[in-house]
């Protein structure tokens, strides 16, 4: 019981994964075609986008920092390959030119946060206002042509004919992997969360937090890029103003899977069940005849439960450890004892 | 530059002149001068650091224990002065350059990150690696929990596992951890900034045993406080500072708490 309870204070991604099942199954029972191979063929289509953006917020929000430039560059990274294609531009170039415009936001990002030591809220808040106009002056605010030489097979192609995945979702899953292995099982990875966790003590014990909070910065807006990429290959359509409050549903992500809003806390596997659990909410209300409008609401709802959930959790955890610690004194002061007798 | 590097410096320093080395202290300051802005914090201090050794540091608030320590520690750079170590002058760009000559420092608020597991604690920075790529590789997760537990069980901390969040331990137990994590690493100057702030008396008589302990293990502390009572008894020489300079320095059997307090205020 209480290995159990330890397991659920430490992971409260496992409790949003229990949640997800909960609504799954609850959405299930009141229309069974939300189970339907057709609803998850639209699902596993889109939630790669919302998904990878919440990856890249996730690595940031470890680190100790945010983004809310996300949506701009989701909109800013699908626009550049379409219109550089149009221009001629070969499309590989036109893929790797748009990943190295992401990851210069994420090296301006940081280095304006960290140079001048503002909050990365203020100089992302920028950026977003700024991302989201070039992207807007460049397009001349029209939707660009699809330009078909661009390899949308490869990143968003169904995978078989008639199945339920489209490709975005195996690079969705290797990109969760990759990072979540450097998260959790590399030397770079306890960086990061040492950083996040207490930025003057990682200083302090040699690390370069800035060198690690840039490369966090840069993951998390060509993340964003590539979402963005995803999303105009899927859809053959780039809007300007898409992805508007992307950036907070990316965040929505992030904490309904439990990743700590103060850095140092978290796991890969959070964001990812916060995508499905925002997704399937978009969804589900849908096909109960909730109504679309009902959506956001539902969200917000489910932000502040898991917010409040996770202190509760943390109190609890609290009042166990002073029992724990408690305990450890009179152990050890059992242990003593005989010694000075003797 | 690593530690390897450091250290085969360090040796080649130290076996061609045994005369000389034998003379040197393992630290010699030499007129340090530190200014933050327009104040003057630290003025022409000269402190030499013997082996084996435990140095009480100690004044007022502001005296300038903090910015001296920061210096040697390598977190600020002095204006002027020089710092020898093993007879070699050393210049510390970062606190990596002096951890990698063997200056730990166990920092006032305990550098630990409340968030990780203990061993992830002890190896920050310093993670044993298989596979790499660059200086980025895997953990070696079993190793760092097998030699965190023996690092703490030296300090007699006996702790149930090494993926314990440092959160969940209490205040001493947090010091023990920081403690173990210098020893691990070879350690030969332990700089401890207020370590007994904060803690209850039992804790602290805990932190004052290991820093005595220490010194059997051929490790040299610095021991900064403000609280004469915690140092007196385990020092083997004080040094006062006051207003950023050194006011006195001296063995312990010539001095007593009385003649100190005077000093310090």
């Amino acid at each position: 019981m209480k290995g159990l309870a330890k397991t659920v204070l430490s992971r409260p991604e496992i409790t949003a994964l229990v949640v997800m099942i909960v609504l799954g199954a609850i959405f299930f029972i009141n229309t069974p075609v939300f189970l339907s191979a057709g609803n998850w063929r639209v699902l596993f289509g889109i939630i790669p986008e919302l998904g990878l953006l919440a990856l890249g917020v996730t690595v940031l929000m470890i680190a100790g920092e945010f983004d809310l430039s996300v949506g701009s560059m989701f909109a800013l990274g699908g626009m550049l390959p379409v219109l550089l294609n149009q221009m001629g531009v070969d499309p590989w170039a036109c893929l790797v030119i748009a990943t190295l415009a992401g990851a210069s936001v994420g090296y301006i990002n940081a280095s304006v946060t960290l140079t001048f030591a503002i909050p990365s809220f203020i100089t992302t808040l920028g950026m977003m206002f700024v991302a989201r106009s070039v992207s807007v002056v460049i397009s001349g605010g029209h939707m660009p042509v699809w330009t078909p030489d661009l390899p949308d097979k490869l990143f968003t192609g169904v995978i078989v004919e008639g199945g339920l995945f489209r490709a975005s979702f195996v690079w969705y899953a290797g990109i969760a992997i990759v990072l979540g292995w450097m998260l959790h099982r590399t030397n770079f990875g306890n960086w990061i969360f040492a950083t996040g966790a207490h930025v003057q003590s990682a200083r302090d014990m040699g690390i370069n937090t800035r060198r690690v909070k840039t490369v966090c910065f840069m993951i998390c807006s060509v993340c964003a890029t590539w979402s963005g990429i995803f999303a105009v290959m899927r859809s053959h359509m780039g809007l300007p103003n898409q992805g508007e409050t992307f950036e907070l549903q990316a965040i929505a992500a992030s904490v309904i899977g439990g990743v700590a809003l103060f850095g140092g806390f978290g796991s890969i596997l959070g964001p990812i069940v916060g995508a499905f659990v925002i997704r399937m909410l978009d969804s589900g209300l849908v096909m109960a005849g909730v109504g679309a409008g009902w959506f956001k609401f539902a969200i917000g709802v489910f932000l502040i439960a898991a917010v409040v959930f996770n202190l509760y959790l943390m109190r609890v955890g609290q009042g166990m450890r002073l029992a724990e610690q408690e305990e450890r004194e009179a152990e050890s002061e059992g242990s003593d004892e005989p010694e000075e007798r003797s | 530059m690593t530690a390897e590097t450091h250290m085969a410096d360090a040796a080649s320093e130290a076996s061609p002149t045994p005369a000389a080395a034998t003379d040197e202290p393992l630290i010699r300051c030499s007129g340090l001068h530190k200014w933050y802005g327009g104040v003057h914090a630290l003025k022409n201090v000269d402190l030499d650091f013997g082996y084996n050794e435990v140095l009480g540091l100690v004044g007022d608030n502001g005296a300038g224990k903090s910015t001296l320590i920061k210096i040697l520690s390598g977190a600020h750079r002095q204006d002027s002065g020089d710092i020898f170590f093993q007879g070699k002058r050393v210049t510390f760009s970062s606190p990596r350059e002096a951890m990698d000559l063997g200056i730990e420092t166990i920092y006032q608020y305990n550098a630990l990150a409340p968030t990780l597991s203990i061993e992830r604690n002890i190896f920050i920075g310093r993670e044993p690696i298989t596979a790499r790529i660059g200086r980025i590789g895997n953990m070696d997760f079993r190793k760092m929990g097998r030699e965190a537990m023996d690092a703490l069980r030296d300090v007699g901390l006996h702790l149930r596992s090494p993926s314990t969040p440092v959160e969940e331990l209490s205040g001493g137990e947090r010091q023990g951890v920081t403690i173990a994590r210098a020893m691990y690493f070879k350690t030969k100057v332990l700089i401890l900034d207020e370590p007994t702030n904060h803690l209850s008396i039992k804790e602290t008589n805990k932190v004052l045993g290991w820093v005595e302990g220490l010194k059997a293990q051929g490790i040299t502390s610095v021991f900064i406080t403000h609280n004469l009572h915690h140092v007196y008894p385990i020092a083997d020489r004080l040094c006062v500072l006051s207003r950023g300079e050194k006011a006195a320095e001296m063995p312990k059997s010539e001095t007593s708490i009385e003649e100190l307090t005077d000093l310090i205020v």
